[in-house]
């Protein structure tokens, strides 16, 4: 009897359901309130289509909350809500340049998002176990790549914005890309659990770091071929840099080796500095990094005219923001797209700005927990390695248009418009739903005293 | 493998510090930097997001800001534009002039004063609306002097004061333009328009009132009377003084003449010398004075000082001393001597209020958008120019200028009117500056003018008496009736 109460010692996690529903209903009226405000500010009036918009919002995250509920019972409850509002936040900011551009549709961003919910729902429905994942580490390692050159292939790829990065399917412009990054990381995620123990070993000593061994480089290099390879036929600086780099924190990750991600700085900053010296559009970006208020870069094609415009519409929304609805942010280029967070930063200002950011490095912890929580190496590394990569696509982009870093093209996940990279987030999410339920569902109960033994955790 | 995850959540953190720190950097610290950075268009749409404040004048409204939608929501709109323009100025794309510049954190509601008004409609959501800036102005008179003056097809400027307060009743500077051509939200429109009125050689942009000055010619008499009997409290309107055909100018072999030529009979009391505006009797009371004399009275009536009304106004100044025959020809507006028609109407006003010069201004109140008042005009004695009894024997002198004298034409029906014209020679052969400055009535003065046209006519004829003194009239009329 005394083991039976040992097991009830063991501190039980909440499923905390009501919380979640809850801040579900906080961050929808919060997105209600942003976009009533958008219709004050520009026109005046609160707009006419706010209940249906509002409660089609709603809707949709307590159908995602009722799948949640019954098929990742024990989720994280923060993750969901966390999302619903960067998302809403994302709607709202489209909606409000849709008044101004005509790039921007509201509308499809709002289908797009069911879509996403939608997406959500199969993967948490259809996958209940996330290690069913780790058997077919090869096949996503394959699909990871075919995405990748998908838009390479002459007829289905398209090029738009200098970047060859869509295809064209029955009308619709698809980023195969954002599913490639999904698929890498579940790759990336399945082999290096296999190999981890190989790539550890240590080889020779240089000053302070242990080198791995010469004849395990092969798969850092072939990713880095690859990544070289994005940049250099897609002209896609951002996704490069974005797999490269989550490659690299998984495989630290994994290894535990401060030397991979040497070498892993190393081949990109060499990779970087030839492709800068060979493709111009590359050397750009650096050249606008440096000094990206020099008239004659500002005035260039290419220069950086866009990068300014970004910084001077969060430098005259300054600490509160103009308020939605009565800025310019439509002046940016691609203000609904790579620069919505400048978009943002002119209507909310550094304080709207700062919880956005709030926000995302919330969800990135979330996940982070969950890897931490996890029970098996597969899971850790993988909700570790959707995470970072997460992480590492908001510093990338977030800092290329504030020019902490060069700017490189990327979707700002949830945000900026457009379907694939908002469905191959949601699935992302939905990934780290799945795994969070597995991390903090209690150990199964033993049904004999003696079955305890079969109790363990890592 | 918790101890690298671990890592990596630290290096996630760090990476969402170095995004926080760096928009705290752009966005606190470097914000005003871009804010106003010139490549920064916002600032232009900013202009048109408020809605600016009226501007009025004896219950008209002269400019407001029309809604009409859009990016640039709130256009200026100048109502008898040409009439009120050298005052107003305008509010162009990128920047303002005249009253809409000097007045122009309360028309945009940026003045302090604006502060809660400011923060209720940013917490409201509303756009700002800015303050009402009313003029002294006096709508009646400032139409009759600018068609007066445009009717005469020559360029010029009208002044009227309120002598008792110094607040600007009219201020009319012709040729002048439309300012609604320049306050459309289009740059390059707005920058045509400006250009092709900056290129006119008629200058229309130029505030003849205030920004230029111009040879005073006879009306000067009236400050070189002023000091002269300043000088001797013993001498009154009937002291004689020399006034010869032809006064020599000591250097010289030319003499100083009386307008064509005329005599005033050797002799004459300062009353007659004034009325009829004999040019010699002058010459020898300054040469009798000195220049220092003449320079320091000049220098009561605030001759020498910039002012802001808030328009600026440049200096008026008589020159510097050049000896003897150069002093003669100052003290009867020749020479260097550079007045503004306002410096001419505040000298005016000065004699009518008893010798103490009140310092011009244009803006009567300003009024919030709720209606309440901010802040309204306190007068200001600049100096006291004239003892008040040397103020009563200049007005007796004036006065018969406008009964017997040169200046019949401002005379007006059952009101007394004080006077001096002015003809002065601008360069050999070119056409001269015709001048009136007076006051009425006599007894209690409400309303100083001074009228300024400039090279009077095509012939060497034109009179301040026959060209200006009229328009003094319909002006004096427009304000007392």
């Amino acid at each position: 009897m005394s083991a039976v109460d040992d097991v009830a010692a063991v501190p039980m996690t909440a499923k905390r359901r009501g919380a979640q529903l809850i801040m579900l209903a906080f961050a929808v009226a919060i997105v209600m309130v942003a976009y009533a405000n958008v219709g004050l500010g520009e026109g005046g009036k609160v707009p006419a289509g706010m209940l249906g918009y509002g409660l089609g919002l709603g809707g949709l995250m307590l159908a995602a909350y009722f799948v949640l509920a019954k098929f990742a019972p024990w989720a994280d409850p923060l993750i969901l809500p966390l999302v619903t509002l960067v998302n809403g936040i994302g709607l709202v900011m489209i909606y409000r340049l849709e008044l101004a551009t005509r790039l921007a549709s509201a509308n499809t961003q709002l289908f797009w998002t069911a879509l996403g919910i939608v997406m959500f729902s199969i993967t948490l429905i259809v996958l209940r176990d996330h290690r069913a994942l780790q058997r077919m580490t090869y096949t996503a390692g394959f699909v990871g790549l075919g995405l990748l050159i998908l838009p390479l292939t002459p007829f289905l790829g398209k090029q738009i914005n200098g970047a060859r990065i869509w295809i064209e399917i029955g009308g619709f412009s698809i980023q195969p890309g954002e599913f490639a990054k999904l698929a890498l990381v579940v790759f990336f995620a399945g082999y290096l659990v296999a190999k981890r123990d190989v790539l550890a070993l240590a080889g020779r000593r240089l000053l302070f770091i242990d080198l791995p061994r010469a004849r395990d480089l092969g798969p850092v290099l072939i990713t880095w071929v690859v990544s070289v390879g994005v940049l250099v036929l897609e002209k896609d600086l951002g996704t490069s840099l974005l797999l490269f780099g989550a490659f690299i924190a998984m495989l630290y990750i994994a290894t535990q080796r401060t030397s991979w991600v040497l070498i892993g700085v190393l081949l990109f900053a060499g990779g970087a500095f030839i492709a800068g010296q060979l493709f111009s559009h590359v050397g750009d970006r650096f050249e606008v990094w440096l000094n990206p208020s020099d008239p004659a870069l500002f005035y260039r094609t290419g220069g950086s005219g866009q990068l300014m415009q970004g910084l001077f519409g969060m430098g005259s929304g300054g600490i509160l923001g103009t308020g939605l609805g009565q800025g310019h942010p439509w002046l940016i280029p691609l203000s609904f797209s790579d620069f919505i967070f400048a978009a943002t930063g002119e209507e909310l200002g550094l304080t709207g700005l700062m919880a956005l950011l709030m926000v995302y490095a919330l969800i990135v912890e979330r996940g982070l927990r969950t890897a931490i929580a996890a029970r098996d190496p597969f899971s850790k590394l993988l909700a570790g390695g959707l995470s970072f990569i997460l992480a590492w696509q908001v510093f990338i982009i977030v800092g290329g248009v504030t020019n902490l870093i060069p700017l490189t093209g990327l979707v700002t996940p949830f945000m900026s418009q457009g379907g694939s990279a908002l469905l191959a987030n949601w699935i992302l999410i939905a990934l780290l739903v799945r795994m969070s339920d597995a991390a903090r569902r209690p150990p199964p109960q033993a049904i004999q005293d003696e079955g305890l033994t079969q109790v363990f955790q890592r | 493998m918790n101890g690298t995850l671990k890592r990596a959540a630290v290096a996630c953190l760090l990476m969402f510090g170095l995004l926080m720190i760096n928009i705290n950097y752009l966005q606190a610290v470097k914000a005003d930097e871009l804010r106003s950075d010139n490549r920064n268009t916002r600032s232009f749409f900013a202009r048109y997001e408020s809605e600016r404040g009226l501007i009025t004048a004896g219950g008209e409204t002269l400019a407001k800001s029309v809604d009409v939608g859009g990016d640039f929501r709130f256009q200026r709109k100048y109502i008898d534009g040409p009439v009120y323009a050298p005052v107003l100025g305008f509010f162009a794309p990128e920047s303002e002039r005249g009253i809409e510049s000097a007045e122009n954190s309360y028309l945009n509601g940026t003045h302090p004063d604006l502060f809660v008004r400011r923060t209720v409609d940013l917490i409201t959501s509303k756009p700002t609306r800015g303050a009402a800036v009313d003029l002294t102005l006096v709508p009646k008179a400032q139409k009759i002097a600018y068609e007066d003056l445009q009717k005469s097809g020559k360029r010029g400027a009208v002044v009227a004061l309120d002598p008792k307060t110094g607040a600007v009743l009219t201020m009319v500077s012709v040729p002048s333009y439309d300012p609604n051509t320049m306050a459309v939200p289009n740059k390059a429109k707005a920058a045509k328009a400006y250009n092709k009125l900056n290129a006119d050689d008629n200058e229309p942009l130029i505030n003849r009132a205030t920004s230029k000055t111009y040879a005073p010619g006879s009306t000067f008499k009236v400050i070189t009377s002023a000091a002269y009997l300043s000088e001797d409290g013993t001498r009154d309107v009937n002291t004689t003084v020399d006034a010869p055909n032809v006064l020599p100018l000591p250097g010289t072999t030319i003499g100083l003449r009386n307008y064509h030529g005329e005599s005033c009979g050797g002799r004459a009391t300062l009353i007659d010398a004034l009325t009829i505006s004999c040019n010699t009797a002058f010459g020898s009371m300054a040469l009798e004075m000195g220049y220092d004399k003449l320079q320091e009275q000049a220098a009561k009536f605030g001759i020498g000082q910039e002012m802001s009304i808030p328009l600026n106004v440049v200096k008026s100044d008589i020159g510097p001393d050049e000896g003897k025959a150069a002093l003669a020809q100052t003290a009867i507006g020749q020479r260097s001597n550079q007045m503004t028609p306002l410096q001419m109407a505040v000298v005016a006003a000065a004699v009518a209020n008893e010798g103490k010069v009140m310092k011009p201004y244009l803006v009567n109140k300003i009024v919030s958008p709720d209606g309440d008042e901010i802040d309204s005009a306190r007068p200001q004695e600049l100096d006291e120019a004239i003892t008040p009894d040397t103020a009563d024997k200049l007005r007796q002198m004036m006065i018969s200028v406008v009964q017997n004298g040169t200046g019949t034409a401002a005379q007006l029906p059952g009101i007394t009117v004080a006077g001096k014209t002015g003809t002065a020679e601008t360069a050999k052969g070119a056409a001269s500056h015709a001048w009136f400055i007076s006051f009425a009535p006599a007894e209690d003065p409400k309303i100083a003018v001074a009228v300024f046209v400039e090279s009077g006519s095509a012939g060497n004829d034109a009179t301040g008496g026959a060209v200006a003194a009229p328009i003094a009239h319909d002006v004096m009329q427009a304000v007392l009736q």
